[in-house]
């Protein structure tokens, strides 16, 4: 056991490592001029000069990189070019509004997910079975912002103009807070829901199938008891593993949830560092849902690994 | 079992009589179409594919018909008094967006940008992640840890992201170059989850006796790997290429809505939708036209691609699997 | 049963053909955390001498995990050998690579256990029994589609069926197209891995007749494998009783079937079934404890031990040699302290020892 999670543990420090260096190298082939990103166009070359001595840039590749890992692992991110606050407190006071809206999506995607994919495996081949394979298609199929789009379009837009107020934009969050979030939720959850109908169904099947749930029905016992008793939580498993690796990686995607619905959280932040060029900002998002991610696979692996103790062979 | 020494070699009876010639043998592909051509949902969307496909074809048309290049404004014609664009009518046939562009020329090109990217970049993907997938389950050892490792990593970063930090970094603004980089990275974040499918599937190749026997009779690795392995992908790299179509499509589509896709001028339905996403109020076609155009296609290509799947393996579970 | 002593007799004058000399073959488990470094090993065959003489058919029984397959693809060259020799025609296959194991293979070809899994789905029958004359250069074009429908011809298919699919034929008839392909290139020693075990019993008789014949009409060498005892009987000229990777006996057909020597031939015998209602009333059945030990970790001393209604203290340490023993014929050879006397009732047998169960213990099942 301790041997799994040792090698799993440096895993993860090998994959955090890894996307450590190709930023840095990302950094480094960069054709932008970053002391003309920050000393503006008008900056003399004395001043140019000077911002790359302060940078550290004029050092050697070797021992910019050196300086580069040593300050990550200080939990240093580095400052804004634009404004020079540092990135670990930008990212800090726009963490909140995010990690709520993928919370609020995770809890709907994962109750809407398994609820569907048991009716729809319960049914399986009947009417509701194929109106729920219907539904995943067109989930699958609709990108997460054409589906903001369109709620926002339809909730706010259009039935706002009726009168019906369903969606507040503009800070702060603490207030009128389900109005704000509630749309955010639904369009982060969309696809997911469908992938998660998808998931619990397929999985569902395969448990229903197995000999001990017809042993079981063979007992006499109840179809609800079979289903949920028996089948559902042997058919979970794949799905809260799953489950678990996707929360992790959603943060990356609540960029363009958080642009739609003028949401100021993480994803913001980095959709505005783009237009402004702020490179320490992106990389700072990026390592910080790359360790959410490795974090997140890094629990799911060890917990299943606890629940099933054949994980551990492969 | 002791009728066997009573049954003497000369004794030998026919197997099973043959049945009679009647029964054309059909290849695999036959037997597929077959099936395929019984899936109406899968037929439609084929259809609507090809429309599309025609509709992008003729993109240049349509600028002549209208007389609106893809790139030009109509502050005339296509801006009412109070700076409004114009919704859809006998000059602009589906609406002008807010600079006076042709939104029906525009979507027309965007076609082409989603059509292009989304197959180029399927196909790239699935040429890496076979060439991946193949050699890290046929070769095994060391090669295998160090590839499957690689695929988990790739796996494991935030593609959204990466990819917005290379199109940032790189500061790109030519179409063309922009273009490239978009299709490059789709295909550099989609081939991982394909390659651990294909090697999965070679690694169970492996173990199957026909391997054995090509070994025993003498076949080199390179011919069991073309001519006994790679046969028996061509179905599951099919669907998986044909379902990997639409997943690019939506990713080109939100690159392009943040900006960091294909470049302007050059319109893409993801751009159009980020770039109209302020007047929606007033001016609803521009995100009515590209978001059913994007939906449509992407649906048609995955009910395709499950329909090929059905066609192929006729006992797959419809929607089994996952995502 | 006089075809076995015959047999033995032609067969004494033949030259051998192959030469099995002390093999091992171990497949190691590895584990770690970075480098893997080997923690286990399966001893799948752990010491194997075996003879085989030109045209005749050696036959091995064992029980499944017995190694009878591993020895089997080492012999055909498929899995390299740990340690030990495998001479084919004076020559150490172990060593060969390149193209003299390209001539090996042409020499030796195999017939696998399974019609489904050894014939590539994707291709047409023509092309899988062709494929000898395409990797050997033997023949291509109309030539070798000629020289393919003959072979269809030779092993009872419609050679008008070249251009179908695997799956457009029964078991029977998948396994004779198997059998055409390792004729194709005309080789001197076929090794049949459990060539019927998958086969209804009505189509396995067709199918040993098959082989029996074609042995006759192309003086073909066969090594024989099964754990049906009534199959390698009818088949085999000498029999190997093989056990966790050794060989516990090994006689010619017909003496082993009348004599067994080794308690676990004994035992497989009287498990076999017996056509006779009335013979088989009267035989007594000699039932073994619990199942074949892990070959990860092989008993000490004989293998049998564990299991065998004879064990004395001795047998737990020290390992017997496979020899003649006193009453059998020069070419009777068995591994055991205290052979089966002729006529001793095994049943009611007591071993000297205590005897363990090897089966597993299972957890407690919940609910």
């Amino acid at each position: 056991m301790l041997r799994f999670v040792i090698r799993r543990l440096l895993y993860s420090i090998l994959v955090l490592w890894l996307v450590a260096t190709l930023v840095f190298v990302f950094l480094n082939v960069s054709p932008v001029p970053v002391e003309r990103v920050i000393g503006g166009p008008r900056a003399t070359t004395d001043m140019l000069e000077q911002i790359r001595a302060n940078l550290g840039l004029d050092q050697p590749v070797i021992v910019q990189y050196g300086k580069f890992l040593g300050r990550l692992l200080r939990g240093d991110l580095g400052d804004s070019y634009i404004n020079g606050t540092s990135v670990a407190s930008l990212i800090s006071d726009r963490l909140p509004t995010t990690l709520w809206l993928v919370f609020g999506a995770g809890v709907l995607w994962f109750l809407g997910g398994v609820a569907t994919g048991v009716y729809s495996a319960t049914r399986a081949r009947g009417l509701g079975d194929r109106a729920v394979t219907v539904f995943v298609l067109i989930g699958l199929s609709t990108p997460p912002f054409v589906m903001a789009l369109v709620l926002l379009f339809v909730f706010s837009t259009k039935l706002g103009e009726a009168g019906f107020t369903f969606f507040e934009a503009g800070p702060p969050l603490q207030e009128h807070f389900l109005q704000r979030m509630i749309l955010p939720w639904i369009a982060l959850a969309f696809l997911m829901v469908a992938a998660y109908t998808r998931l619990t169904r397929g999985s569902m099947l395969d448990v229903l199938g197995e000999d001990y749930i017809r042993t079981a029905r063979a007992k006499g016992l109840p179809e609800r008891r079979v289903v949920y008793r028996h089948g559902l939580r042997s058919a979970l498993t794949p799905v809260v593993t799953q489950f678990g690796i996707d929360l992790g990686a959603l943060i990356g995607s609540t960029i363009v949830t958080e642009k739609v619905f003028g949401l100021q959280g993480v994803g913001q932040l980095v959709y505005q560092s783009i237009n402004l060029g702020d490179t320490p900002v992106i990389i700072g998002v990026t390592l910080l849902v790359t360790f959410a991610v490795v974090i997140a696979n890094l629990v799911v692996d060890v917990g299943y690994s606890v629940l099933d103790p054949r994980v551990r062979l492969s | 079992m002791s009728m066997m020494s009573e049954l003497e070699p000369e004794a030998l009876p026919p197997e099973p009589a043959e049945p009679p010639k009647r029964v054309v043998g059909r290849t695999p592909f036959q037997l597929a179409w077959a099936r395929f051509k019984r899936d109406k949902l899968a037929l439609v969307s084929l259809v609507v594919l090809v429309l599309m496909a025609i509709f992008a074809l003729m993109a240049p048309l349509w600028a002549d018909w209208t007389g609106h290049p893809y790139d030009q404004t109509f502050p005339k014609t296509a801006l009412d008094a109070a700076g409004q664009p114009v919704g859809p009518g006998k000059d602009f046939w589906l609406g002008a967006d807010q600079l006076g562009r042709d939104v029906l020329v525009r979507a027309a090109y965007g076609a082409r940008i989603s059509l292009v990217v989304g197959i180029l970049s399927a196909l790239l993907a699935s040429l890496l992640g076979v060439a991946v997938g193949v050699l890290s389950g046929f070769v095994g050892g060391v090669t295998d840890t160090v590839l499957a490792r690689i695929m988990d990593i790739t796996l494991a970063l935030p593609y959204l992201l990466v990819a917005i930090m290379l199109a940032t970094t790189f500061q790109i603004s030519s179409v063309t170059a922009s273009l490239t980089l978009t299709i490059l990275v789709i295909a550099f974040f989609s081939f991982a989850s394909f390659g651990r499918i294909i090697r999965g599937q070679v690694m169970s190749l492996k173990q199957k006796e026909f391997i054995e026997a090509a070994r025993s009779l003498g076949a080199s690795n390179t011919r069991i790997m073309f001519v006994d392995v790679l046969p028996n992908l061509i179905a599951q790299v099919t669907v998986l290429t044909s379902l990997l179509i639409p997943t690019s499509i939506v990713f080109e589509a939100t690159l392009s809505f943040l900006g960091v896709g294909v470049r302007l001028p050059m319109p893409s339905w993801g751009s159009m939708l980020g770039e109209g996403s302020d007047v929606f109020q007033t001016a609803w076609w521009l995100l009515v036209v590209p978001a059913v155009l994007l939906l449509l296609t992407t649906l048609s290509f995955n009910l395709l691609g499950d329909g090929i799947r059905d066609a192929l393996d006729p006992r797959s579970d419809r929607i089994i699997g996952k995502k | 049963m006089t075809a076995g002593t015959a047999g033995l007799h032609a067969a004494a004058e033949r030259e051998t053909l192959v030469s099995v000399q002390g093999v091992v073959k171990h497949f190691p488990i590895k584990q770690g955390i970075v480098f893997k470094k080997e923690v286990a090993r399966v001893h799948a065959v752990d010491g194997v001498d075996l003879e085989v003489r030109s045209g005749e058919t050696v036959g091995i029984v064992g029980e499944s995990g017995s190694g009878k397959s591993t020895l089997a693809r080492c012999v055909t060259g498929l899995h390299p050998v740990t340690s030990g020799r495998i001479l084919f025609e004076g020559t150490d296959i172990t060593k060969l690579s390149g193209a003299g194991l390209k001539a090996f293979r042409k020499d030796v070809q195999m017939i696998f256990q399974d019609p489904y899994g050894s014939l590539n789905p994707r291709r047409r029958v023509g092309s899988i029994i062709g494929d000898p004359f395409a990797i050997h250069g033997l023949a291509s074009g109309a030539e070798r589609k000629k020289r393919v429908q003959e072979l269809m011809e030779l092993v009872g298919l419609n050679p008008e069926h070249y251009n179908r699919f695997p799956a457009e034929f029964s078991g029977g008839q998948r396994q004779r197209i198997g059998v055409a392909r390792a004729l194709a290139v005309r080789p001197k020693l076929i090794v049949c891995d459990e060539p019927v075990s998958a086969l209804d019993v009505s189509i396995q008789a067709q199918v040993i007749n098959l082989l029996k014949d074609l042995q006759r009409e192309f003086g073909l060498t066969y090594i024989f494998i099964a754990h049906d005892l009534s199959v390698v009987r009818y088949v085999s000229d000498r029999v190997g009783v093989m056990y966790l990777g050794r060989i516990g006996e090994a006689a010619a057909a017909g003496d082993l079937y009348e004599r067994p020597r080794h308690p676990y031939s004994a035992a497989l015998l009287s498990a076999a079934s017996i056509a006779d209602p009335d013979e088989a009333e009267r035989a007594e059945r000699i039932v073994l404890i619990g199942d074949v030990p892990s070959p990860i970790d092989p008993p000490s001393g004989c293998r049998f031990h564990p299991r065998c209604p004879k064990a004395e203290e001795r047998c737990t340490v020290d390992e017997p040699e496979l020899e003649v023993k006193e009453g059998d014929a020069a070419d009777h050879l068995t591994a055991c302290h205290f052979p089966v006397e002729p006529g001793e009732n095994l049943a009611r047998e007591h071993a000297g020892i205590r005897q363990e169960s090897t089966e597993p213990e299972l957890p407690e099942v919940e609910q």
